[in-house]
């Protein structure tokens, strides 16, 4: 039982960098167009995505 | 003169030497218009951001300071077939993004809660059976309640705090007894855990949260997701003016740019997007859209002008005017604010839901704790029990019972055409008996067609089509639309107040009044069969020809009002419009109830009588002065091209040239209703199977969270299955 030492606050620290990351990317306004980005993660060409500085 | 735009209005300085601007975009759909519009726009230079957003048809763009005028977006967007326009997005809108996004912040937080705490409950549950020794139940209560506290405090915030508005206004709402039975639940487990009890309570006031957390998500994504678009639809009928900057020098403008006392120019065939009073020039205007008359007006100096007028002929300066008292505007705000005030009586669904609610759970939880006593067990016991019947009989499925529906009947209502403008428009749509219709713009076309397009011969009207796209006229324009002409003829001359003429072949073609062409015969030939038209001639060397160009009724008006009629729906129209006119439609269509030259104030007055008849109202109109009637009705639709106003006012919004989307509405939101119904059945029966195993103290933490969530789920897949139904029926 000795193990639950350290798995249970294992366990909470993997959720809670869950949830950072859910507050972060909602932040970043990743939820925003939920529809459009579904259809970029199969769009053909990543030039949209990544231009070359100018 | 070409005026020039200015959008500068529009555009945000984000610092750093970056500006901002959002655009609304009409016709985007696909991943394919997505990458389009992205690749052509990243592709000029200094422009740093260019990003589609799908689902609120919005571009965003960002560029170098001073590199770019917004009008060079807009006219490459043009190129390729978008029709664009600079959106600011209104306070309301803004207030509802940043509401939605705590609200997704508290169901997260809550999630994760009720995760770790189920990860803690569950050997808890085992343990208890087998051979959990008490320290180490004590332990994982403990680790509970450090991660259930906080969460709960945080994403419980919306409940908290409107139950403490509510409160404080000496009232209750749903949310008080959510918030009594999450803070009870919270505390009794805080009580037990510190003496060592079995049970404890953390997992179950989480999951409550989450399961209300979602409900209140779902019915606010679906509000916001209709004001974007219903915010675009504003945006793009690109609501400009034509303002004087100079003594001769002039530019366009954003509404929001033009103030009282600004001279603006309102061209022939423009529509007025100010109220005021002409100080220069001739002309004739259509007031149709806010007077329902459909035959020109003469205007000169001293004429007022309201929003929504056409301007036919001549150009007209315009002084612009507050709307203030005394204006027609300020009329119909008038007559809009009683009507809405009348309206707010309607109490919603899940609100009676919940007014029973409270009541009759709270009594059961007091018999069950004075029941426990009198049968003789400890008062710490008794308060448990009664605490177990508030958390079991916590409003899980019933949250969600009708967000869930109203979220997957609007999802299905905007694939069809029809925005929602409120969530209880469903409701109230579904027990429509009466459907009272505007003639002008909503049973007929916005715009103008041509009503003899058979009688003349193909080649003569694609000539007249390219001749009539050098004229502003609306007249001309319709004759333009109807020949589908794409390329002018050139060296057109326009002679104001007659027409336009050029040469085609050495031949003479001329476009424009009956005397102008020499056509006073054929014309008048036309008016006596069809007075209701107005006529435009056209000459090609020797021949002649006249069109008739009238209002024409909606494709599919019949067909959608046999339908309603069908549904046992009456129909009847209400329009501001001249007898023959009105009678014409009406019989056309088959209606045998009709009002013609009706005003703002009969309107209303005619729906009052309605509904003292119990009878209940939906309005279907596009005018200004029908605002005031829509917002009268139990329920009210609107065209997308109707006013602003009206628009803002209508409970429902349909898009597109076809009334089917009303009749469409109308079956998506009875089957909607039928499943609230059922959904709210389900919750009520949850309830039933769960409250007896609470009062005999059989509520275990276990049981809480099987019955719960069980409970949820099934509210959920049974609104899904709205989806489905909804499917067949369109």
């Amino acid at each position: 039982m000795e193990v639950l030492v350290f798995l249970v606050p294992l366990a909470l620290v993997l959720g809670l960098l869950g949830l950072v990351g859910f507050l972060w990317s909602l932040r970043n306004g990743q939820y925003n167009d939920l529809e459009g980005a579904g259809w970029r993660a199969i769009a053909d060409d990543d030039s949209v995505q990544d231009k070359p500085a100018p | 003169m070409q005026a020039a735009r200015d959008f500068s209005h529009y555009v945000r300085d984000l610092g750093s030497g970056v500006s901002h601007i959002d655009l609304a975009v009409e016709g985007v759909s696909c991943a394919g218009c997505m990458s389009k519009i992205e690749r052509a726009l990243s592709a000029l230079p200094d422009v740093t951001l260019a990003r589609v957003n799908l689902t609120d048809r919005r571009v965003a763009l960002e560029w170098k300071q001073g590199a770019h005028d917004p009008t060079r977006f807009i006219d490459r967007l043009a190129e390729l077939g978008y029709k664009a326009y600079p959106f600011e997005p209104v306070r309301a809108e803004a207030l509802e993004t940043e509401q939605a996004s705590f609200l997704l912040r508290c169901l997260g937080v809550a999630a994760f809660g009720a995760m770790n705490v189920m990860m803690l409950s569950v050997p808890v549950w085992s343990g208890n059976v087998t051979d959990m020794i008490p320290e180490q139940r004590d332990f994982f209560h403990w680790l509970s309640a450090l991660i259930a506290l906080p969460a709960a405090a945080y994403s419980g915030q919306p409940f908290f705090r409107s139950a403490f508005r509510a409160l404080r206004a000496r009232s209750t709402n749903m949310d008080v007894p959510i918030s009594i039975g999450i803070v009870l639940a919270l505390a009794m487990s805080v009580v037990e855990t510190i003496h060592h009890a079995e049970h404890a309570y953390f997992d179950a006031a989480l999951m409550l949260i989450t399961f209300l957390v979602a409900g209140r998500y779902l019915d606010q994504s679906m509000r916001r997701r209709t004001r974007a678009v219903a915010g675009n639809l504003a945006a793009l009928r690109g609501e400009t003016a034509t303002k004087f900057v100079g003594v001769d020098e002039i530019s366009e403008v954003p509404i929001a740019a033009v103030q009282a006392g600004d001279i603006v120019l309102l061209r022939p065939g423009e529509r007025s997007a100010v109220d005021g009073s002409v100080i220069e020039g001739r002309s004739k205007i259509d007031q149709s859209l806010i007077t329902g008359e459909t035959l020109p007006v003469k205007a000169g100096p001293g004429t007022a002008v309201y929003a929504g007028t056409l301007n036919l002929s001549g150009a007209l300066r315009v002084r612009v005017s507050a709307a203030s008292e005394g204006t027609l505007l300020s009329e119909i705000g008038r007559l809009l604010d009683n009507a809405v005030q009348a309206r707010t009586r309607y109490v919603q669904l899940a609100d009676r839901a919940a007014r029973l609610y409270a009541p009759v759970v709270h009594a059961a939880a007091l018999l069950t704790m004075l029941g426990w006593v009198a049968f003789g067990a400890s008062w710490h016991d008794a308060i448990v029990m009664a605490i177990a019947v508030l958390i079991i009989t916590c409003p899980c499925a019933l949250g969600l019972a009708i967000p869930a529906v109203q979220t997957v009947v609007s999802g299905a209502m905007f694939r069809n055409g029809v925005l929602l403008n409120s969530g209880d428009a469903i409701e109230r749509l579904a027990d429509v008996d009466r459907a009272v219709f505007d003639k002008t713009g909503t049973l007929t076309l916005p715009e103008l067609d041509v009503a003899n397009a058979a009688s003349i011969p193909a080649k003569m009207f694609e000539l007249a089509g390219r001749l009539a796209l050098a004229s502003h006229h609306p007249v001309a324009s319709a004759v333009a639309r109807a020949a589908k002409a794409k390329t002018p003829l050139a060296g057109v001359e326009e002679i104001t107040g007659q027409g336009v003429h050029g040469f085609v072949d050495g031949l003479e073609v001329r476009l424009g009044r009956p005397s102008f062409c020499g056509a006073d015969y054929l014309a008048n030939d036309i008016l006596c069969r069809d007075p209701e038209a107005s006529v435009v001639a056209f000459r090609h060397g020797e021949t002649c020809h006249v069109f008739a160009v009238r209002q024409r009724l909606r494709p599919d008006a019949a067909r959608a009002v046999a339908a309603l009629q069908q549904c046992g729906i009456g129909v009847e129209i209400l329009s501001g419009d001249r007898k023959p006119a009105v009678r014409h439609a009406a019989q056309s269509l088959g209606i045998h109830e009709w009002r013609a030259g009706v005003t703002p104030a009969d309107k209303i007055a005619r729906i009052d009588e309605l509904k003292r008849h119990g009878v209940k109202v939906m309005m279907v109109g596009d005018g200004m002065n029908d605002a005031p009637a829509l917002a009268a009705a139990h329920v009210s639709m609107s065209p997308a091209t109707a006013t602003h106003l009206s628009q803002a006012t209508a409970d429902l919004v349909f898009l597109g040239d076809r009334l089917t989307p009303v009749v469409a509405a109308i079956g998506f939101s009875r089957k909607a209703l039928r499943l609230m119904r059922q959904n709210l059945w389900l919750a009520a029966v949850y309830n039933l199977l769960a409250v007896p195993l609470a009062i005999a103290g059989l509520a275990t933490p276990l049981v809480a969270a099987a019955a719960m969530s069980g409970s949820s789920l099934l509210v959920i897949l049974n609104a899904l299955r709205a989806h489905r139904g909804v499917r067949e029926l369109s």
